[in-house]
């Protein structure tokens, strides 16, 4: 028996972790992926059954923050399970092998669990020059295309992974792209957020550990179970929106009584993440919660939509405090200026025709209308003739 | 001092369905921009009160909704009398692909929006840069139910919500749509500025009854000019008689031959 991998489960056990606290872990992942009670059981036999998942963790164009959130995510069940769930075998940040080393035992694990294996990346990946980001000489797209070959999956961690984050907002000076956009043919999921939270990567895992599939996913490749409502229908502070209830500065009575951050700026009506429900840190809080707007971290191109603090964006081009309302409002100034002019001119310019003095002069219509009457005259006569000739032609048939 | 004695003629242009449409689509843009408006910006309302004793923004929202889903009703009747519809209102009136219409916006811009020709032009429906321009609005307008019935998907159970939203998801969620529609509001304040003003100026300069024809649907055109558009619609008619005739003739023929 010495030859079998010990499951997830028995890993835990060594790290000294009670079925009690196993348990828990498996009945709180349960309710979050939404399962039934059987799920949960379903959930704990393949904790017990299977072995670990291979992991190789990919890291390009990032900030680790996907990491720091993964490492320290909410509960320390949570945590430990994250940790023993997966057979994280190659993660260049956090493991204690480096260099060469390090590269040996990514590609042993590659060549042992071909097909198997999960790919995690956390990062955009430059297409402009390769020279951009690379890890131990290779550029971050051989290395990308290497490892997506033989794995069964590849899970992109964050925004930076799934749309290409800050390095991606315009003008995108080394062409930074997201995974999907560049590896074809893999089932890609895209776990979003800037960083994502903990207890949904944990989900995720979860899901594909006990299901061996990948979630359901949105057409932006995201688990609907975790990004199917937007954050504004399941905040708290929902009924001061709807109330008309907004703070109007941050240090305002409003923002004491925790009104509505929309006025602010908060994208919590554009972006389709958790945070109101799992929340973060130990389930502690989450940015609106803690009086600032949230910032739409889980949606693509976030960045290329500044203001933060508030709802109609910089119109690029225009100057930078230019929006479509101030555009709009000079437009429209313009045009009723225009509009002004043009009736002043008009009453200097059409003096005759509004005084009828300029008698019946319909020479312009005239002009088309004659035209137009002797093409149709020409077009009937020609039909005219050939249908003549028809009824010619049949009775010379009928003759 | 009644100058003016020309002889006018009465034309049946607006037919019922299309001065309907006009003003509840006046009526529903008006509630759409300034709901709209409010949504985007909302005006700073400080009270102690909690919000379980207001609803004024949910209101405004609804509004807004009830007044979107009136104006999509009323574009998609208006739709249907783009091909039920008399002359002055089928469908290619608005879209300039003629040599005819392209001379009529050449002559329009030329006549009535840079004043440089002192001669008038009249037209009994729409002049062909109005009709042009009304087309591009109705591209405006559908651009602009798209993006809201994305929007709206996601608050919303109704059977064809689930479509909207995939669109939306697939155009990279609210950030991007949003924008657009934000944007797409100021093309119609602009529109209504402009489209007001020449309404008074027609009404001003060729003293046909415009701005009443938006109501009742008669205008009044100087007989000759009538007169010719009677006579190009008999000509019309003559052409495509003979036009069928010879087709079925044709047919005969073809049957004939087979024989």
């Amino acid at each position: 028996m010495k030859d079998r991998e010990l499951t997830a489960y028995e890993h835990l056990r060594k790290r000294g972790i009670s079925r009690r606290d196993f348990l828990k872990f498996c009945g709180i992942m349960g309710s979050m992926l939404g399962l039934k009670a059987s799920g949960v059981e379903q959930v704990v036999d393949a904790f017990m059954a299977k072995p670990r998942i291979p992991v190789i963790w990919q890291h390009f164009q990032e900030c680790t923050c996907c990491s720091e959130s993964f490492i320290r995510c909410s509960h320390p069940i949570v945590q430990d399970v994250l940790l023993e769930m997966i057979s994280l075998d190659y993660d260049d940040s956090i493991m204690a092998a480096a260099g060469a080393q390090a590269e040996a035992v990514g590609q042993e694990t590659k060549k042992k669990y071909a097909g198997e294996y999960l790919l995690l990346v956390e990062g955009a990946i430059p297409l402009g020059n390769a020279g951009y980001c690379t890890s131990g000489g290779a550029a971050a797209l051989d290395i990308l295309k290497d490892y997506a070959k033989d794995c069964a999956a590849i899970i992109a961690w964050g925004n930076c992974a799934s749309s290409g984050c800050i390095q991606h907002a315009r003008p995108n000076p080394t062409d930074a792209q997201p995974v999907h956009k560049i590896i074809k043919g893999k089932p890609i999921i895209n776990v979003q957020g800037c960083p994502p939270i903990a207890d949904v990567m944990a989900g995720v895992i979860t899901y594909y550990l006990t299901f061996d599939k990948i979630p359901d996913l949105d057409d932006q490749l995201r688990p609907v179970v975790f990004y199917g409502r937007r954050i504004h229908d399941t905040c708290y502070r929902r009924p001061c929106y709807d109330a008309g209830l907004f703070v109007q500065s941050f240090d305002d009575e409003n923002a004491k009584r925790g009104y509505c951050l929309y006025y602010m700026g908060c994208k919590g009506p554009n972006t389709f993440n958790s945070c109101a429900v799992i929340k973060w840190n130990l389930g502690v809080s989450y940015p609106i919660q803690s009086g600032h707007g949230c910032i739409g971290c889980a949606e693509p191109n976030f960045w290329d939509y500044e203001p933060f603090y508030e709802h109609i964006p910089y119109f690029k081009g225009f100057g930078v405090e230019s929006n479509a309302d101030k555009i709009g409002a000079g437009l429209a100034g313009i045009a009723l200026g225009g509009v002004a002019a043009h009736a002043i001119v008009t009453n200097i310019r059409k003096r005759k025709l509004i005084k009828g003095n300029l008698g019946e002069d319909y020479s312009i219509n005239r002009a088309d209308t004659e035209e137009t009457l002797n093409n149709l005259e020409k077009k009937r006569d020609e039909l005219i003739e050939e249908s003549n000739k028809f009824s010619d032609e049949s009775k010379m048939k009928s003759d | 001092m009644i100058k003016k004695n020309q002889d006018l003629r009465e034309v049946y242009v607006w037919q019922l369905p299309v001065r309907i449409f006009h003003w509840v689509n006046a009526v529903a843009i008006v509630g759409l921009c300034i709901t709209g408006y409010i949504i985007g910006n909302p005006p700073a309302i400080q009270h102690g009160t909690p919000p379980a004793d207001n609803y004024w923004f949910g209101i405004v929202r609804f509004v807004h909704f009830v007044c979107a889903m009136i104006f999509i009703v009323n574009f998609l009747m208006r739709c249907y009398w783009l091909f039920a519809g008399n002359k002055f209102s089928r469908w290619f009136n608005y879209i300039p692909l003629k040599k005819k219409q392209w001379r009529g916006i050449r002559d329009t811009l030329k006549i009535d929006v840079l004043l440089i020709t002192k001669k008038p032009i009249y037209d009994i429906g729409h002049n062909s840069l109005a009709a042009t321009t009304y087309g591009g609005l109705f591209i405006v307008m559908i651009l602009q139910m798209i993006t809201g019935l994305m929007m709206f998907s996601v608050q919303s159970n109704a059977f064809w919500t689930p479509f909207f939203q995939r669109m939306l998801i697939f155009f990279d969620g609210f950030f991007p749509i949003r924008n657009v529609h934000h944007w797409l509001m100021w093309i119609f304040i602009l529109f209504a500025i402009i489209h007001i003003y020449l309404v008074f100026y027609h009404d001003y300069i060729e003293k046909n009854g415009i701005a009443s024809s938006i109501i009742g649907g008669w205008k009044f055109i100087a007989k000759p000019i009538v007169n010719d558009m009677e006579a190009e619609d008999a000509m019309e008619h003559d052409v495509k008689i003979l036009e069928k005739q010879i087709k079925e003739q044709k047919k005969a023929k073809k049957k004939l031959l087979k024989i």
